[in-house]
């Protein structure tokens, strides 16, 4: 079977070294496995996240995601470019609707993109897609299940979809109240999916964790609890954003609410390399803070 | 960036321009802003901010406040700058309202006027995190980390980094951050064209807006 490749679009968090590395780690061993090739947009920049807005404004916003856009039809000329965090799929989605909708502002992006000589590389049409798009719609849940070899038997999960992977845009044919892909993903690896779980699309703060600490903690604390409450062994969510949030701020919501929290936060990514076989390494789990003991065992297997 | 342009419009021409017209005002100048007008006051979005009881003022509120011309209140105000870019609201406003780009619309240009909560966090964290990636084209997260920490003061930092230290040491630990960040952090290749094009974007802006630089832009 021919490989089927994609634009890359890794954003980031995902770099090596940064917040969510280990996600990009999983995210290269599971393609590796689903015969994916992921060719990175050469020089892409920072989406500008959900906090860029208040001092970039509009065009200068709109000029940074148009430029990833403009590199991947240079580089990758026909490739859907894919993107494995939220906040840049739907930062580049974003523009590139806005662009469409508003014919002076592609002009001054255009113009502006002239910098670069990349003004003829700007694609309207393009479509940018979240990695978990390509994973049901191209692979599909059949295909998703073919590479399993090692079943996550016993492990309940509490599915976070979050907010920005789920809204506005969402996946095709899901709802926004209760999208169910991330609970199938679950049960085709032989894990056990809590598909009513409460905080499946509760807001995790975003970016304010930073700037509101106390705020998101709050937010934070509700979903974590919730998986407890309903007996997951671990949390896991397709966004880099929700998983940092909801991992590493559980020791700081401890000193403040006196739990005693310690709820593994995993990616689908990391979940589906463990079942495909992959090595503890391969699918990241060193990179979880909260050991997630029990992918291990079976990966260790 | 923000060095003044001579040929801009004194600063008291946007005030003229839209006396006792803020609803205009926001028309023109802030993202979305003329999908205010829409707004027929349901209150579904005001029940849909995660950080709900945080603002004075919900976006349902903010709507109405605009078209009552209630400007200062508005652009004063620190409640836009609570939204968590959830997309809560714009699934769910029957009118199909994009509220989460008109809170970042008020929001930028409240900060672009200068008058913005100046201690707002949101606001400041925005500032520090757009100024690092415009700087090298993407995020330095530990110099992104070190500049917030230390935001409002030295002795502030420190406490913060202690506070902090656990949870650095663990993303360390787990090779996802980079203690050396500091001095070695790889941005893009091409960042130099980056800093043009996201300079004259801003012109351009600006310009579209009137906002000249006589405005008051306060720096920090
Ligand atoms: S949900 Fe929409 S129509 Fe209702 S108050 Fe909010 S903006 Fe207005
Ligand atoms: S996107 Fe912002 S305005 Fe809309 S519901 Fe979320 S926090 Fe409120």
């Amino acid at each position: 079977m021919a490989k089927k490749e994609y634009s890359y679009f890794p954003g980031c968090s995902s770099v090596r070294s940064a917040s969510a590395s280990n996600y990009m780690v999983s995210v290269n061993t599971m393609c590796e496995k689903l015969e994916i090739a992921l060719n990175e947009i050469p020089d892409w920049n920072c989406c500008g996240a959900s906090i860029g807005y208040a001092e970039g404004g509009e065009l200068p916003r709109h000029v940074l995601n148009a430029r990833n856009i403009a590199l991947s039809g240079k580089h990758n000329p026909g490739q859907d470019i894919v993107a494995t965090c939220a906040a840049c799929w739907l930062g580049t989605r974003e523009t590139q609707e806005r662009l469409n909708e508003d014919p002076d502002m592609l002009t001054d992006t255009r113009t502006v993109l002239q910098e670069g000589n990349l003004q003829d590389y700007y694609s309207q049409n393009i479509p940018v897609r979240h990695m978990v798009e390509v994973m049901i719609e191209d692979i599909g849940y059949e295909g998703l299940a073919k590479p399993v070899v090692k079943p996550l038997k016993g492990i309940k999960f509490a599915g976070y979809v979050g907010c920005q992977t789920n809204r506005p845009f969402g996946i095709d044919g899901e709802s926004f109240e209760n999208p169910r892909y991330l609970d199938k993903m679950v049960e085709i690896v032989g894990g056990e999916a809590i598909t009513d779980y409460e905080k499946k699309v509760t807001c995790c703060g975003g970016a304010l964790a930073f700037s509101e600490p106390e705020k998101s903690q709050k937010q934070i604390h509700d979903i974590v609890e919730a998986a407890y409450d309903q007996g997951a062994d671990m949390i896991v969510t397709p966004c880099p954003v929700c998983q940092m949030n909801v991992e590493v701020y559980q020791g700081q919501i401890n000193k403040r609410y006196g739990t005693n929290f310690s709820m593994p936060v995993t990616y689908y990514s990391q979940i589906l390399a463990v079942a495909y076989g992959s090595t503890g390494k391969e699918a990241g789990l060193k990179g979880n803070i909260i050991r997630a003991k029990a992918l291990e065992k079976i990966a260790n297997k | 960036m923000e060095k003044s342009a001579s040929k801009q419009p004194p600063p008291t021409t946007t005030a003229e321009k839209y006396r006792n017209n803020f609803l205009r005002e926001v028309e023109d100048n802030v993202e979305e802003g003329e999908w205010v007008k829409m707004c027929i006051q349901c209150g579904v979005c005001s029940g849909s901010c995660p950080l709900g009881s945080a603002w004075e003022h919900p976006p349902q509120e903010l709507f109405m406040m605009i078209r009552a011309g209630q400007r200062e209140q508005v652009l004063r105000s620190d409640s836009m700058w609570m939204c968590t870019s959830c997309y809560n609201c714009i699934v769910r406003c029957p009118r199909q309202l994009p509220i989460t780009h008109i809170m970042h619309g008020l929001a930028n240009y409240a900060h672009r006027l200068g008058i913005a909560p100046a201690q707002n966090p949101t606001r400041r964290f925005a500032k520090i995190f757009w100024d690092n990636i415009a700087h090298s084209g993407r995020v330095n997260e530990l110099l992104l980390s070190i500049k917030l920490y230390f935001m409002n003061g030295f002795g502030e930092g420190i406490r913060m980094a202690y506070h902090m230290a656990g949870m650095g040491f663990a993303m360390f630990k787990t090779g996802r951050l980079d203690p050396f960040g500091l001095f070695m952090h790889k941005g893009i290749d091409n960042a130099k064209e980056l800093q043009t094009m996201l300079t004259k974007a801003r012109e351009i802006e600006d310009r579209r807006r009137g906002l000249g630089l006589g405005v008051a832009v306060k720096a920090d």
